[in-house]
C-alpha cells in the first residue's frame, strides 16, 4: 500500500535522499501553473483538513481575496495538544522536507509571501530538526529569495517557525494567530474569517501539518489519483495514532475508510492480554466516545463516523479495555479542559469547573443519579454558547459517556429524594442531597 | 536585582525581530531567550523585555502569565514534566507520578531545597503511544516503568 505522508524511504530526513526521490518536483510544476489552477487540483482531489474540522483544504484556500492590498498570510498548525494525537512529530521527524514544499505550494496557491509554522512548545526536539530542515530548504535555495532562481519564477516566499509555550488552545486558528502576534492564546469571534480578518488583520489561510504535507503529492500525481485512495468522501491517507491499552501503540498511515477492528487488531497488534474493549475514542479525547460493542463494521473517515455519532477529529484512536474505569476516563478529561479554558466565555470557563467538580463528587461516593443529568445539562449549556470550539470539546466526552455509558456512572451514584433547597444558585437548585446524608 | 540581556542574546533578539512585522509578536521568542539566560521571568526581566522590544510592559505581563512553560520563579536544575493525562493514565501515568513524588519528596510545582530537582504535573504531551513518559527540561522518556525511572533519576547530577 503506498503511503503518502510518511514514505518508508529510509533517511527521508536529509534533503538529498529527498531529492533523489523526486523531491520539489511537485513544488517546481505547481510554480508553472496559475495559482487558481493549483487550488483546483486541491479542490478536486477532495483532500479534507486533517486538523480535526476534515474540512475540504481546496475551498478554505479559494475563500482567499484575489485582489487585496494587504499582504497575505499562511499559518501551518503544528500545535498537536489534542490528548490522542502525536502525528505531526512524525512528519516533523521522518518527512520535514514534503512539509516545507507543500507550505511552498500552498503559499504560492493563496498568495501569500510569509509563513508562519506553529509548533507546541514541549516538542523542543521536533522544532529543533525543524528549524534544521528549515535552515537547509533556505541554503539550497528553496526558500527566501534565491527560490526565484532555483525554480526559474518571480514568486519566492519565507517560513518561520512559532514556538508555541504550552497552551492546548492554541490549536484553534483564531488562538493560534493572536498567539503569533505575541498576544494571549484568546479565540476571535467569528466572523470574520481568517481569510478576510486573520495575522495582523490580514488575509490569512490556517491548515494542519499533515494536509499541507499531503499536498506535493496530489501536484504531483494528480487530483484523480489521490481522490480514488481510501473513502470516496474523505479521501487519501491519514495518519492514525493509536494508543491506549493495545500491543502495538504508534503511529500509522494507512487508507481512509479502514474498519476500525481492523486498525486495532491487525495494524495496532490487538488489545492488552486479549481484553475486550470497553470504548474507543476514534478522533482525540474531545470526540464522542464509541462503546466496545458497536465497533463492528465502523469506518474510519469523516462521513461514517458522523454516521455513528462521532467524528474523526484528528485521528487520535484511544482504545480502552474492559477494566477501564470510565469515570477516572472522564474525570481526568474534564480536568484537562478545565485546565485549558482560556477562561475568556463564561459558559466555558465555569462549566469545565462545575462539570469537574461534580464527576469529582461522585467519585468520592457523594453523587446522585441527578448528578448525572446535571452533567448533561451543563454540557449542553457549554455546547455552541462559546467564541471556539473547546467549549464543544470540552462538553462532547461528558455528555456522550454519560449517554453512551450510563449504567457504568450508575454504579458510583446513589438514590435520591428531591427536597427543596432554597437559596442555591440557579444550576444547583434542583440537585437532591443523598439519603444518607440527611441528618435528623 | 536588574536583569540585563546578554549581547549574544541581543543579536538573538534582533534575527527574531526580523521574522515579524511588529514588536509585540516577538515577545513570545523573546520571553524565551530572557528565561534561558535567567531560569525564571521575574518583574526585572519583564521590564527589560519590555523595553529592549519597546512595547509595553503589560504585554509581557499578559504573555508570561497566560502560558504554562514560562515561569514566574526559579526552577530546579532538572525540571521533571510528568504526564498524567488520559493516555499515559491508562498506561500507568499516576503511578509513575507517585513514584517520583515520592522519591523527590516533591509535590506539583515545587523545588527541592538544593535547587536539583523540580516537578511539575503536566497536561498531554504528544507521546501518547509511547505513555507513559515524562520529560526532564527539553528531553522526553518514554515507555517508561518504575524501574527505568529509577534508573534516569539516579543517572542525574
Amino acid at each position: 500500500m503506498e503511503k503518502i505522508v510518511l514514505p518508508e524511504i529510509p533517511d527521508l530526513d536529509k534533503i538529498e535522499v529527498y531529492l533523489a526521490n523526486g523531491g520539489f518536483e511537485a513544488a517546481r510544476k505547481a510554480l508553472s501553473q496559475t495559482p487558481e489552477e493549483v487550488i483546483e487540483q486541491v479542490k478536486k482531489s477532495g483532500l479534507r483538513g486533517r486538523g480535526g474540522a476534515a474540512f475540504l483544504t481546496g475551498l478554505k484556500w479559494s475563500f482567499m481575496p484575489k485582489t487585496t492590498d494587504k499582504p497575505k498570510y499562511l499559518c501551518i498548525n503544528g500545535d498537536e495538544s489534542e490528548p490522542g494525537s502525536f502525528k505531526d512529530r512524525q512528519i516533523f521527524e521522518d518527512n520535514p522536507f514534503q512539509l516545507i514544499e507543500g507550505i511552498i505550494i500552498a503559499s504560492y496557491a493563496i498568495g501569500a509571501k510569509t509563513a508562519y509554522l506553529y509548533i507546541r512548545g514541549e516538542y523542543h526536539k521536533w522544532i529543533k530538526l525543524m528549524q534544521k530542515a528549515v535552515d537547509t530548504a533556505y541554503e539550497k535555495g528553496f526558500l527566501g529569495d534565491a527560490m526565484k532562481q532555483t525554480f526559474g519564477t518571480d514568486f519566492s516566499c519565507n517560513l518561520f517557525i512559532h514556538k508555541g509555550a504550552g497552551a492546548y488552545i492554541c490549536g484553534e486558528e483564531s488562538s493560534l494567530m493572536n498567539s503569533i502576534e505575541g498576544l494571549r492564546g484568546y479565540p476571535r469571534v467569528k466572523p470574520p474569517f481568517p481569510a478576510q480578518n486573520g495575522l495582523w488583520g490580514c488575509p490569512t489561510t490556517i491548515n494542519n501539518v499533515e494536509t499541507i504535507t499531503n499536498v506535493p503529492a496530489i501536484i504531483k500525481n494528480g487530483w484523480e489519483w489521490f481522490s480514488k485512495i481510501g473513502a470516496p468522501k474523505h479521501p487519501g491517507t491519514i495518519l492514525f495514532g493509536v494508543s491506549g491499552h493495545v500491543n502495538k501503540p504508534g503511529v500509522y498511515e494507512l487508507p481512509s475508510g479502514i474498519l476500525l477492528t481492523d486498525l486495532i487488531y491487525n495494524i495496532a497488534g490487538g488489545v492488552i492480554g486479549d481484553k475486550k474493549i470497553k470504548c474507543v475514542i476514534p478522533g482525540g479525547s474531545s470526540m464522542p466516545p464509541l462503546r466496545g460493542d458497536q465497533l463492528e463494521g465502523v469506518k474510519m473517515d469523516a462521513e461514517s463516523l458522523k454516521e455513528v455519532g462521532s467524528a474523526i477529529g484528528t485521528g487520535g484512536v484511544m482504545v480502552m479495555d474492559e477494566d477501564t474505569d470510565l469515570l477516572k476516563v472522564l474525570i481526568r478529561i474534564a480536568h484537562f479542559y478545565h485546565h485549558e479554558s482560556c477562561g475568556q466565555c463564561t459558559p466555558c470557563r465555569e462549566g469545565t469547573g462545575w462539570m469537574e467538580k461534580t464527576l469529582r463528587r461522585i467519585a468520592d461516593g457523594n453523587g446522585t443519579s441527578k448528578d448525572l443529568d446535571l452533567l448533561c445539562d451543563v454540557a449542553n449549556h457549554i455546547k455552541g454558547n462559546t467564541i471556539c470550539a473547546l467549549g464543544d470539546a470540552a462538553a462532547w466526552p461528558v455528555k456522550f459517556f454519560i449517554t453512551r455509558f450510563r449504567e457504568e456512572f450508575e454504579k458510583y451514584v446513589k438514590p435520591e429524594i428531591s427536597i427543596a433547597v432554597p437559596n442555591k444558585v440557579h444550576s444547583m437548585r434542583n440537585t437532591a442531597i443523598p439519603l444518607a446524608d440527611i441528618k435528623i | 536585582m536588574s536583569f540585563k540581556f546578554t549581547e549574544e542574546n541581543l543579536k538573538r533578539i534582533e534575527e527574531v525581530r526580523k521574522k515579524y512585522p511588529t514588536a509585540l509578536a516577538a515577545v513570545m521568542p523573546v520571553v524565551y531567550i530572557a528565561q534561558e539566560q535567567n531560569g525564571y521571568i521575574s518583574n526585572e526581566v519583564m521590564e527589560e523585555i519590555a523595553a529592549v522590544l519597546g512595547v509595553d510592559k503589560v504585554n509581557v505581563l499578559s504573555v508570561v502569565t497566560f502560558y504554562t512553560m514560562y515561569y514566574t520563579k526559579p526552577m530546579g536544575k532538572y525540571h521533571v514534566q510528568v504526564c498524567t493525562n488520559v493516555l499515559c493514565m491508562l498506561r500507568g501515568g499516576y503511578e509513575i507520578w507517585d513514584n517520583i513524588k515520592t522519591k523527590l519528596g516533591l509535590d506539583h510545582m515545587q523545588v527541592s531545597d538544593d535547587g536539583k530537582f523540580s516537578l511539575e504535573e503536566v497536561e498531554c504531551m504528544g507521546a501518547c503511544g509511547y505513555a507513559p513518559m515524562f520529560a526532564i527540561n527539553e528531553d522526553f522518556y518514554e515507555n517508561l516503568t518504575k524501574e527505568k525511572v529509577e534508573e534516569i533519576l539516579n543517572s542525574l547530577n
